[in-house]
């Protein structure tokens, strides 16, 4: 394997931009490519990761192409997923050898449609789809599987967005006063759910000597890996991510202590099970960042925990970091990555 | 964090109604098409794995091993809520329009589960691990619909019967999407400019070129375009097509021209029709004029130039838009 390293990561979100997705873009494409040291010509891939359903029409990642100066011609790949199995693609890319730097960004406007239908149309359309099931419902379920298996309580989730808001700049609240709220989806309230924002992300990959040349401490990239499980929520455990568990023993998250994680947890009851997954204790320094509870930027929502635990790394307040990002209903796929200073 | 962006500041963007809707038809196959069959004859059934699990409902491989599944096998039509949440403000297309239970429930006799609705009077009435029964619809076409509900209890009502017909094949999966979208700040910039009659461009910083209309950043550069330049409405047409074949929602009398039309001041084309001209005597080079609709009764899209009409200037020599070949 060759040593893949971040070495540059920038992002912005907010609940309802006025920009268009290139105007979200190409100023944090461009901070993320000057934070690096690379130049824009020396990046020898480019791959980004949004979803058509999100900007309401096909293959609009084409368009997005022009925050990334792709003339003359560029090499270009798109994940219509989040943009950290885009991240995978570029890593996977750099280890061919023949190229030594990539760019990875994520965008999507969650404000522009109904995120209830659209994440609906992700849905088994036989069984499921036509039910018009939301995906805070989904999301419910799993949380009652929870508290019935005895795993958490409703005030346990009410900690995860109490330290997610404090964490994420929204302010200080208490658990007594979020656990007064309504349920939205019983038992779900309010606070249990993503605070959906308009966001974009990018990182900037790097390849052996060149990532040491252009970075003083660079993230690297020791392992990753990304599983899959059925997409009925009926055949699942819903209580437990097995695809996390897998992708953290492939990504070698035990090896040793973790000093920060951050956990793409759309829902607060899901960070519960995720720590769990991953193996985490209370050594561990959980989202730093505030998460999903504080900004949950469709589509680049998972490459932010990659940025924001690559940042940690990059700034030296951790030499280990674990990333994990989640896609589908219920978790039904994760992505697990661990990344690394130097001593 | 919220990041700050680098954009044309004093222009509020402009935003427009959206829907995206449209119906796939869907091959069932054999073993959702048997399902959905059952269903509309008032049966539930699932299918064996070869590790002797009972999937309901059915899927065509085994989710645990991806291998192909066995013999189908008819479940209860009662069963056990595993998890429920609940709904107090029902949507379009959900099982019910009152208040209601999501819940997965695992027939007797299935070991998966399947998700629906349970009418229960409220939250308080559902716990997991309650018993819960089919309420069958009286017309059912070979649907997950044509069960209407779970009920709390054990009681079973038997299904109205349904006029013999052919197994289901196909179904319709309607999609209907509301979406407001957004213009961006550059592009309404610019559209806002067109209501006014003015045809505003924009120029990147790195390499010079004028792009109208503009975009959120400078295609070959990738960095956000920097001072406003305003661009006259004549121009060269560069390239042109002449439409003969009709289609529908076509405005324009047949044959007419579609042109590239570099303006003056501007590095980068537009596309237009071109008029004032007979289809046969446009050429690489003409000058052209925007025709404007009148004042007040431009809106905010090309549609307010009618079209581009010949200046009656001497062609423009070819060097002069080589490039845009
Ligand atoms: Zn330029």
């Amino acid at each position: 394997m060759r040593d893949v390293a971040i070495v540059s990561f920038a992002s912005s979100s907010t609940p309802h931009s006025d920009l268009e997705d290139v105007e979200m873009l190409a100023p944090v494409i461009n901070e993320a490519l000057a934070r690096s040291g690379v130049p824009r010509r020396d990046i020898g891939f480019t791959v980004s990761g949004s979803c058509d359903y999100l900007c309401g029409r096909p293959f609009s990642f084409v368009m997005a192409l022009d925050a990334v100066a792709a003339w003359p011609p560029i090499s270009e790949s798109h994940v219509e997923m989040d943009g950290a199995w885009a991240l995978y693609e570029a890593w996977v890319r750099l280890q061919h050898g023949d190229i030594d730097a990539a760019l990875v960004y994520a965008f999507g406007k969650s404000s522009q449609g109904d995120l209830r239908a659209v994440l609906g149309a992700q849905l088994d359309p036989y069984y499921l789809a036509p039910l018009a099931p939301d995906p805070v419902s989904f999301a419910a379920l799993q949380a009652r599987a929870l508290l019935d298996a005895g795993r958490c309580t409703e005030r346990d989730l009410a900690a995860v967005a109490v330290r997610g808001r404090r964490d994420g700049g929204l302010g200080a609240s208490s658990e007594e006063e979020l656990l007064r709220a309504p349920y939205i989806a019983s038992p779900l309230r309010a606070h249990d759910c993503p605070r959906s924002t308009d966001g974009v992300a990018a990182v900037v990959l790097v390849a052996g000597d060149r990532a040491r040349q252009v970075c003083e401490r660079p993230a690297w990239i020791r392992g990753i890996d990304h599983r899959i499980e059925a997409h009925s929520l009926g055949v699942r455990d819903l209580t437990r991510s097995p695809s996390t568990e897998l992708a953290a023993r492939k990504a070698g998250v035990a090896a040793s202590k973790v000093d920060v994680a951050e956990i793409h947890a759309p829902y607060t009851h899901q960070e519960i099970i995720l720590r769990e997954a991953l193996g985490l204790d209370g050594g561990t320094v959980i989202n730093p960042s505030g998460g999903a509870v504080a900004s949950h930027p469709l589509m680049s929502a998972g490459l932010v925990r990659i940025g924001e635990a690559a940042r940690r790394v990059l700034d030296g307040t951790a030499h280990r970091a674990v990333a994990h990002a989640t896609s589908g209903p219920c978790l039904q796929q994760n992505l697990v990555c661990v990344l690394e200073g130097d001593r | 964090m919220e990041g700050k962006q680098d954009v044309a500041e004093g222009s509020e963007a402009l935003t427009s109604p959206y829907v995206l809707e449209y119906t796939y038809r869907r091959s069932l196959g054999p073993v959702v098409g048997r399902f959905l069959t059952g269903l509309r004859e008032g049966r539930i059934e699932g299918v064996r794995t070869a590790s002797g699990r009972v999937l309901v409902p059915p899927t065509e491989y085994d989710p645990e091993s991806g291998a192909a599944v066995g013999d189908f096998v008819s479940v209860g039509v009662s069963g056990v809520v595993q998890t429920w949440s609940w709904v107090s403000e029902p949507r379009k297309g959900q099982p019910l329009d009152r208040p209601f239970a999501w819940a997965l429930i695992k027939l007797d006799g299935a070991d998966t589960a399947l998700l629906h609705a349970v009418d229960a009077p409220s939250a308080d009435a559902m716990r997991s691990g309650m018993r819960v029964t089919v309420r069958w619809r009286a017309e059912r076409v070979g649907s997950i619909h044509d069960i209407a509900c779970f009920v709390p209890g054990d009681e079973v009502q038997a299904a109205e019967p349904v006029a013999p017909a052919e197994p289901v094949r196909r179904m319709k999966s309607p999609v209907h999407m509301d979406f407001t979208i957004g213009a961006g700040r550059t592009l309404s910039r610019f559209l806002e400019g067109v209501v006014q009659g003015k045809l505003l461009g924009r120029r990147c910083p790195t390499c010079a070129k004028v792009y109208v209309p503009p975009k959120g950043a400078c295609p070959t550069c990738g960095v956000p375009f920097a001072d406003e330049v305003v661009v006259s409405d004549t121009g060269t047409v560069t390239s042109f097509c002449i439409v003969n074949v009709p289609f529908e929602g076509q405005t324009m009398k047949l044959p007419y021209t579609y042109g590239s039309v570099l303006l003056d001041g501007a590095d980068i084309p537009i596309l237009h029709l071109i008029s004032g001209i007979p289809a046969d005597e446009v050429r690489m080079g003409l000058r052209v004029k925007a025709e404007w609709l009148p004042e007040g009764e431009r809106q905010p899209t090309l549609a307010s130039i009618r079209w581009f009409a010949p200046t009656g200037e001497a062609d423009a020599p070819y060097e002069s838009y080589a490039e845009h070949q």
